[in-house]
């Protein structure tokens, strides 16, 4: 119906050719580092601070925090993008590969759930963040995660919008039904996928 | 996983403007008769979309500044200096102009008379907005939730809805609105003028115990502080709900 409206004298801003096929539909490009999110900044002391796999698996497993920064390190170069419309390229960030993480657990379903501190909760399918697609990173740009943007630790998974790469996060719980988290059960979409434009329910 | 039924996708729809209204010198109320407007709850928002004669596009989110009992659908609207769509917004559109749009978004973030109170809304510069609708939807049921805003802007000029919120606090004792302009002020000012801070808050906000429904809204520094203070205070965090304004591109 709205296929022929166009907005009376609006030009835009084109797009550099660098951002061809990297930028997703409906998405602009800032060099900032935008926060969102739903309530105040939890602050969580590091000796009280643990992570944990939990839920459908064959052995669950807690890491303190000073077990956690034992564990081996990647780096990461990736592009996000967030449901407000902002994106981000090559944002650098150094943590844990969810494929380690979960290698001992021996996750037993197919789903899971990212829980946080502050009670956030979202959900995500096991098939996404496992095979080299999603970490708990610890460090932004060679420094330590700041708070506002989830440090300690949050997800990363570059590949969906960025409310799924949950802030403050401390654990997973593999499930075997997929149940809706925070903004998935508030109109966002389930899966959210930046390429499809998943932005809201029924997209 | 299956679904018993898929949810409806939001339309993108056409609104039309009825008219504009200046707010302040940055900022722009636009009334819009969106026909097919399937109802809001205030601190809701809707994605707009800007298409050029060529087919390129433009979204950005803007928060509903009217309450849902009003008939036309309004967004209050800052111009960013290097904004692409709150240029357009603010200085192109005119009254008769047509605007796409799709909505309302955000359950989270939201107030209805129901939910009861009290109400402690605090804001920044164009925070105001969601923060407004919640204050003309409690004043359009004549309700009597006890309700304070607390409101930094920069300077006098730059207040949004100065008037209204004069005339809402003026005729509503359980209202109270309080101002603090952190950059400017007029010589008689006698109000705040500084950032909003804990000691602003211990002054302002109602007290823990009496366990009020926080929103916070405004620019990242803003809304990460005072939310740091509203728990420091002891308020509890699930109570304080938070949204961030502005332009994307800071420091943040």
């Amino acid at each position: 119906m709205t296929k022929e409206f166009f907005s009376r004298g609006f030009l835009g801003r084109r797009r550099e050719v660098t951002e061809a096929g990297r930028l997703p539909p409906g998405q602009y490009l800032t060099d900032g580092f935008p926060v969102l999110s739903a309530g105040p900044t939890p602050y969580t002391p590091k000796d009280r601070w643990d992570f944990t796999v939990v839920g459908a698996v064959e052995t669950p497993q807690r890491w303190t925090w000073d077990e956690f920064q034992k564990l081996p390190r990647e780096t990461v170069t990736a592009d996000i993008h967030c449901v407000t419309k902002w994106s981000k390229f090559d944002t650098r960030w150094s943590g844990f590969s969810l494929d380690m993480l979960l290698a001992t657990a021996k996750p037993q379903g197919q789903y899971l759930l990212a829980f946080c501190d502050g009670g956030y909760v979202t959900n995500l399918p096991l098939a996404d963040v496992t095979n080299n697609k999603a970490w708990i990173v610890d460090t932004y740009d060679g420094a330590p995660l700041p708070p506002e943007h989830g440090g300690p630790v949050r997800l990363l998974i570059p590949h969906l919008y960025f409310w799924k790469s949950a802030k403050w996060v401390r654990g997973l719980r593999i499930v075997e039904e997929d149940q809706p988290g925070f903004w998935e059960s508030l109109g966002y979409h389930n899966y959210g996928d930046p390429w499809k434009e998943q932005r809201y329910q029924g997209d | 996983m299956e679904r018993t039924a898929l949810p409806r996708r939001l339309e993108w729809q056409l609104g039309q403007v009825v008219a504009i209204v200046d707010e302040t010198p940055r900022t722009r109320s636009l009334l819009l008769d969106v026909p097919n407007w399937p109802g809001h709850t205030a601190g809701q928002h809707v994605d707009v979309r800007l298409t050029a004669e060529d087919g390129y596009q433009a979204q950005r989110s803007y928060s509903i500044a009217s309450p849902p009992e009003e008939r036309n659908v309004v967004l209050t609207v800052e111009r960013l200096e290097d904004g692409e769509v709150s240029p357009y917004l603010t200085e192109v559109l005119q009254e008769g102009d047509q605007l796409e749009l799709r909505g309302p978004i955000g359950g989270y973030f939201t107030w209805r008379v129901a939910d009861g109170g009290p109400l402690l809304l605090i804001g920044g510069g164009s925070g105001i907005v969601p923060l407004m609708a919640m204050l003309r939807h409690r004043a359009a049921q004549h309700s009597a939730v006890p309700a304070r805003l607390l409101y930094s802007s920069r300077a006098f000029e730059e207040i949004i809805y100065r008037q209204e919120l004069a005339q809402l606090a003026a005729a509503d004792p359980t209202l109270m609105v309080t101002h603090t302009l952190t950059r400017q002020q007029p010589p008689d000012w006698t109000g705040y003028r500084r950032r909003i801070d804990r000691a602003m808050l211990a002054e302002v906000a109602w007290p823990p115990s009496e366990q009020p429904q926080a929103f916070v809204c405004g620019p990242t520094a803003l809304v990460e502080s005072v939310a740091s203070a509203l728990v420091d205070l002891g308020h509890e965090a699930l109570r304080v709900k938070t949204e961030r304004f502005g332009p994307s591109g800071g420091t943040a």
